[in-house]
């Protein structure tokens, strides 16, 4: 029986509470960041943005979570009940299960796995199935072209994205996030590759259906996109999901082009700050880069999103595998960043 | 020429981020909201908002049932109805209806009453529940006179040099 507990009972606890553990600091985040968009928006309008429910409105997204849950769940008549329900758990599981693989501190990971890299690029493109099984399943004209509409915009921005991460790869020479962070102890890839890091965070935008590539949603046009017939908790879980992957694209961002929990100099000040401290910082930096984006710009145009996805990233990122392949093969970089030759 | 600078410009950014430079600088100015039912916003001695029908400082009736702003009222909101006063026999309103549904508050019965009996005062804030609330009578009216009697009276003297 002891033999048991400390072979597979232990284990196995030992694991969910590591799940817990990151999972419910993501919520709190997710709400937060409802709140922080409020906030820094109406800041940038000259407005308040809320500050009735408790101190400073600190207490909102609790609210407004208590609101979405108390509501009453709608299922459209015409819908396919089962696909309608199962869009929103999709969409918002497969934003929280990304994070396994994202290293918070040095050695601080769930799943330190050697293809970590794929992992994630293969969840986040799973993403899109959330999406376009609840435009599909609303049975509603709205909902199908804002599925339509995500469906074509996630699969073009993926392919610059995966050239992008291609020539991360190249400099480190590993799939592990924790040896990308490593990689970049010298210098930070957003200095070499800084093309390619504003590519990849205008290419995450695009993949979250943020602003301005909204088109999903598009209030003006499609009045709410693929989550028009949700309402409640599905509605909070789409909402909850799109927040995550902003948190969850930020991560990324972070880990392959801002060094992860590296602080910026390796010098005495900046090191006695804990790396994830470090982590949440930058994340935090882009999220506000993320809700700033979306208080300046409109919506682009459907052509010209698809224009920028497919005659603009394509091209350069494409060109951007060969050339700097062609350097790092030309001066050794990956034995210089000190990875596996 | 052109085709290289514009060029150099969408691939620099140079214009999105001067926009986000632009949106940047608004966060740190101060923001113009009120906090509307804790603050409100001023209120010029013009304003017209809720009707009022005034007395006289010894609690006489102003109104004097000449029907002048029944007359005048381009929505027909008002209906006056005259007989002579129950003490003196004066001549006075027996019925004196507003239809707040009805009025567009154009001021039009302020400007027509000779007696300045019918004002319209600085409250906006009277909204209701059901529409038959709104159906003002006399009484109304009245209570709404000796509510706002200091602030209209102020108004008036305000606007008094510019009519």
């Amino acid at each position: 029986m002891a033999e048991f507990w400390h072979d597979y009972i232990w284990p196995t606890l030992w694991i969910v509470i590591k799940i817990v553990a990151i999972i419910l600091p993501i919520l709190v985040a997710v709400a937060y960041l409802t709140f922080a968009e409020r906030k820094i928006i109406g800041g940038m309008h000259r407005r308040k943005g809320p500050n009735v429910v408790g101190p400073f409105g600190l207490l909102q997204p609790l609210a407004d979570g208590l609101k979405l849950f108390l509501k009453e769940t709608v299922l459209p008549t015409r819908a396919n009940p089962v696909v309608f329900f199962i869009a929103p758990m999709l969409t918002f599981s497969l934003a929280l299960v990304a994070w396994a693989v994202i290293p918070f501190g040095d050695g601080l990971v769930l799943a330190d796995i050697n293809v970590g890299v794929l992992y994630l690029f293969a969840i986040s493109s799973l993403g899109v199935y959330g999406i376009m099984m609840a435009g599909w399943a609303s049975n509603s004209k709205y909902a199908f072209l804002g599925g339509l509409r995500s469906a074509a915009q996630m699969v073009s921005y993926e392919v610059s994205m995966g050239f992008i991460i291609i020539t991360v790869l190249l400099c480190v020479g590993s799939l592990n996030l924790t040896e990308i962070v490593n990689a970049q102890k010298t210098v930070w890839f957003v200095i070499p590759l800084l093309p390619m890091a504003v590519i990849f965070f205008i290419s995450t935008v695009a993949e979250t259906n943020r602003h301005p590539f909204d088109l999903p949603e598009a209030e003006a046009e499609l009045v709410g996109g693929f989550n028009v017939e949700y309402s409640a908790m599905p509605f909070a879980l789409f909402f909850l999901g799109e927040y995550a992957n902003m948190i969850l694209m930020s991560g990324m961002t972070t880990v392959l082009f801002l060094g992860g929990w590296l602080p910026p100099f390796d010098i005495v000040p900046f090191t006695w700050i804990p790396g994830p401290v470090w982590f949440v910082l930058k994340i935090s930096f882009l999220l506000f880069v993320f809700i700033w984006l979306r208080a300046a710009f409109p919506r682009y145009r459907y052509d010209q999103l698809m224009r920028l996805g497919w005659k603009v990233f394509l091209p350069i990122s494409l060109a951007a595998v060969v050339i700097v392949g062609g350097v790092v093969v030309a001066f050794d970089i990956q034995s210089v960043l000190g990875a596996k030759g | 020429m052109n085709l290289i600078s514009a060029g150099i410009r969408s691939f620099f950014l140079t214009e999105l981020l001067s926009g986000m430079a632009l949106t940047l600088r608004y966060m740190f100015k101060t923001p113009v909201t009120l906090n509307y039912p804790m603050e409100k916003g001023p209120l010029s001695p013009r304003f017209r908002g809720e009707h009022a029908l005034r007395r006289y400082p010894n609690g006489e009736e102003r109104c004097i049932a000449c029907k002048l702003c029944e007359a005048i009222c381009p929505a027909q909101a008002i209906t006056i109805e005259a007989g002579p006063h129950e003490d003196d026999g004066s001549r006075r309103t027996t019925r004196y209806d507003l239809d707040m549904t009805k009025c567009i508050y154009c001021g039009f019965c302020e400007e027509a009453c000779p007696v300045d009996a019918i004002v319209e005062g600085p409250n906006f804030e009277y909204a209701t529940e059901t529409r038959e609330e709104l159906m003002y009578d006399k009484q109304n009216l009245l209570a709404n006179g000796e509510r706002w009697e200091t602030e209209l009276a102020e108004r008036l003297r305000r606007d008094a040099p510019y009519r």
